[in-house]
């Protein structure tokens, strides 16, 4: 409490009463998303009155009135300085608010505005050249924010332009970024990885008059994991593409619910074996439906239009990091007790019955769109 | 919270640069509201404004920019406002980029890319007007001061000798005392300006007041500490005294313990950088409880200054980082920095204080050459090279 009643005060403290002699700055800050700028650029009363005469009635003094009767001619100016070009596309500047901000030297005017490229935006040049015929040592601090990235520039008369790759220049982050969402979301996705482990459970083991048998070499479990595996991986791969790229749409409500009726016939399958051969087959079915809600968590964290492909490559690579350490995890695991009883009795048949248990919750909640259990407090 | 939590607090708040992230635009409630004080209303801006109304005129006038361009300079000098130089090299700019500019605009040009500390530049600028006219004394004169700023005495003391035979023997003496008391002839650098100035009583002011400030600072470094107590009040007394005296005289008094003099001294003139941090050290030694926010408020400054790509104030925030918000590493970083472009006996002492605490004697090497190579007297400079020396 004592923290934040300081940091008011501090915040309070710092509308300078004192203001500092600085040198000629202005803030130009643009935020850029899709086609459209939106502009904000703090340019100082001072500078403006040397340009253009603000102080009308010549008293020293720079009212209000004074600033708010030369609107027209502020903005004329300062945007008549200013050209910014989104791809090959000069963009249309917009007037917007007009408003008053202080910096450590005194009052600025804050000329709010929108810039219209017409077409999406990958990179943008901004050509800059307020105030410096009349003071060479102004400078433009400029900062250019787009989604969560920002660039920052220092514009004068020996620099006055600056290009910003929008896409190149973040595409390194957005990578990273997307890879850590994939396997977060492959963590932090109990469907997800109770679905692979319910495929995983008897890849250890071989059916044989319907009673389970430890396999014998770990060559064929291991071929058998990589083809279930790869078939999960392919199909919701292929699905969370097509999705994501607007391909096809499902609701989301009939996608997590027949990912929740996914792990329960995969898991009742562990205990009234329907199908032993091919399972591949079953995870290449589901996996088609995993991808979609993939998909649906990819739309939620906000794709960027101009490296969508990157981004889903990125994601899509996350979740198959994630699942490649639950299996390297559990595979050896497995393998080596494969022989106990245990393994057979509690993981395989009592485990699954667990699975089945909670999906089936999983499908009833998603289903009827309704919470049966408190889940977060359940895994707090 | 302890205090010393709340220090730490400020002080990463502090080097934030805050009026970007807190800044919140408003409309204000009414047309009559003051929103901004112009600097030097009245006359001397209408003057101003009637100049570069002629100028705009004709704006192919060379003298008439000339003389504009000298108004912005010389309410830059008193008032240290960057925006005076920039609209003073705004004034210039068409004649700055001839291949040839005029010698009276190159003398201000140097002038400008002094006060940018662009110190080789103006040299070079210098030197080319000096080349074509030989006999400029305000041009020797500035040569030398920038020659001084860089420690390099012995060439300054061949840039004041021309003066001698140009203009009044003040002049010149002032500029070959203030050079020889930083070779180690202190007492009769002072004895000979003492005279000089006992003999000259119709100095000009301006003359006046530098060849006291010179006064001053010997006294000081000889230890005659009530006559640089005069000295100073006597030169900081004539008519628009620079941000340059009033730093002097301050630092002066900061040593001898007093921050309500400093106060007092610098009232009026917290827009200036250099002095608010005089201002903040005074109110560190009183101990009073507005400390923090001149300490908010001098890091919101720094930041400003450094979001703009500018160094210019390095060994000021080396002072603010060191004795303000005790961080000796960092303080050196910037006094090693400012070291590289300004080499004054202040900028010595910072680069040795920061040396110290941060447990550095290596850093001030480049110090501990230049106090054996000069025979500079300068107690404090002495008494911080012998702890070096005495350093593990």
């Amino acid at each position: 409490m004592l923290f934040r009643l300081i940091l008011y005060l501090l915040i309070l403290a710092y509308t300078p009463m004192l203001h500092a002699h600085k040198a000629s700055d202005s803030y130009l800050t643009l935020q850029a998303a899709g086609e459209r700028i939106d502009g904000r650029w703090d340019i100082a009363l001072r500078d403006l009155d040397y340009a253009l005469g603000l102080d009308g009635d010549d008293n020293g003094e720079i009212t209000w009135g004074e600033v708010r009767g030369r609107r027209a001619a502020v903005f004329d100016y300062a945007l008549s300085h200013l050209h910014i070009t989104g791809g090959k596309q000069a963009c249309a500047l917009q007037p917007g608010d007009y408003l008053i901000d202080t910096h450590t030297d005194g009052a600025y005017s804050v000329l709010m505005f929108t810039a219209a490229c017409g077409a999406a935006l990958s990179n943008i040049t901004v050509d800059y050249s307020l105030l410096f015929d009349l003071d060479p040592q102004h400078r433009g601090l400029l900062r250019v924010e787009y989604g969560q990235a920002t660039h920052t520039a220092v514009l004068g008369p020996a620099h006055p332009r600056q290009l910003i790759e929008l896409a190149e220049a973040r595409s390194g982050a957005a990578f990273w970024q997307y890879l850590q969402e994939g396997v977060w979301h492959i963590w932090l996705g109990y469907d997800h990885i109770l679905f692979l482990l319910s495929l995983l459970f008897p890849a250890v083991l071989i059916r044989h008059n319907r009673i389970w048998l430890p396999a014998e070499q770990f060559r064929p479990v291991l071929f058998e994991v990589v083809k279930i595996v790869t078939a999960f991986t392919v199909a919701h791969s292929l699905t969370l593409s097509l999705a994501t790229l607007g391909v096809i749409a499902l609701p989301s409500r009939w996608v997590e619910s027949a990912i929740a009726a996914s792990v329960v016939l995969a898991a009742l399958n562990n205990v009234y074996p329907l199908i032993s051969k091919r399972l591949w087959l079953v995870a290449f079915g589901f996996g088609l439906i995993h991808g979609l809600g993939f998909a649906n968590v990819l739309k939620d964290l906000g794709l960027p239009n101009n490296m969508l492909v990157l981004a889903l490559l990125a994601f899509n690579l996350g979740v198959e990091t994630g699942q490649l350490a639950i299996v390297s995890a559990f595979l050896p695991a497995a393998f080596l007790c494969r022989r106990n009883w245990g393994y057979r009795r509690l993981l395989v048949d009592a485990g699954s019955v667990l699975i089945v248990l909670i999906a089936l919750v999983w499908l009833t909640e998603r289903a009827m769109n309704t919470q049966l259990v408190d889940w977060a407090f359940l895994f707090e | 919270m302890t205090k010393k939590m709340k220090r730490i607090l400020l002080a990463a708040i502090a080097i934030l640069p805050l009026h970007l992230c807190l800044a919140a635009p408003y409309q204000p409630g009414h047309d009559g509201q003051i929103l901004e004080r112009l600097p030097a209303a009245g006359s001397a801006n209408r003057d101003l404004r009637q100049l570069r109304g002629q100028l705009a005129a004709r704006p192919g006038q060379t003298e008439l920019a000339v003389a504009l361009a000298e108004r912005y300079i010389a309410r830059g000098k008193a008032e240290a406002d960057p925006r005076d130089y920039g609209h003073a090299e705004g004034v210039l700019k068409n004649w700055l980029q001839l291949p040839e500019p005029p010698p009276n605009v190159l003398l201000l040009g140097a002038l400008i890319k002094q006060h940018r500390h662009d110190f080789d530049g103006a040299l070079l600028d210098l030197d080319k007007v000096l080349r074509r006219q030989p006999d400029n004394a305000q041009g020797w004169l500035t040569r030398a001061v920038i020659l001084l700023v860089q420690a390099r005495y012995r060439d300054a003391l061949q840039s004041c000798a021309p003066l001698i035979d140009l203009d009044d023997t003040l002049l010149a003496g002032t500029c070959l005392a203030e050079a020889n008391s930083l070779l180690g002839q202190a007492q009769k650098s002072y004895d000979f300006l003492r005279e000089a100035l006992a003999d000259q009583p119709a100095a000009g002011s301006e003359q006046r007041q530098w060849t006291l400030a010179v006064l001053a600072d010997i006294a000081a470094r000889l230890g005659k500490v009530l006559d640089a107590e005069k000295h100073f009040a006597a030169a900081a007394s004539i008519e628009q005294p620079n941000v340059y005296l009033f730093g002097a005289y301050a630092d002066f008094l900061l040593d001898q313990r007093q921050p309500r003099k400093v106060l007092s001294l610098l009232r009026d003139k917290v827009r200036i950088d250099a002095l608010f941090l005089r201002i903040a050290l005074a109110k560190q030694q009183l101990g009073g409880s507005n400390l923090d926010q001149a300490v908010g408020e001098l890091g919101a400054r720094f930041a400003a200054s450094r979001m703009r790509g500018e160094n210019l104030h390095q060994g000021d925030e080396a002072r603010f980082m060191l004795h303000l918000l005790h961080k000796p590493e960092e303080a050196l970083r910037l006094a090693k920095a400012n070291w590289q472009a300004q080499r004054e006996a202040k900028d010595a002492r910072i680069l040795l204080e920061a040396a110290v605490a941060a447990h550095d004697p290596e850093a001030a090497k480049p110090v501990l050459e230049l106090l054996a190579a000069t025979g500079m007297e300068h107690p404090q400079l002495r008494q911080l090279a012998a702890q070096i020396r005495q350093m593990p």
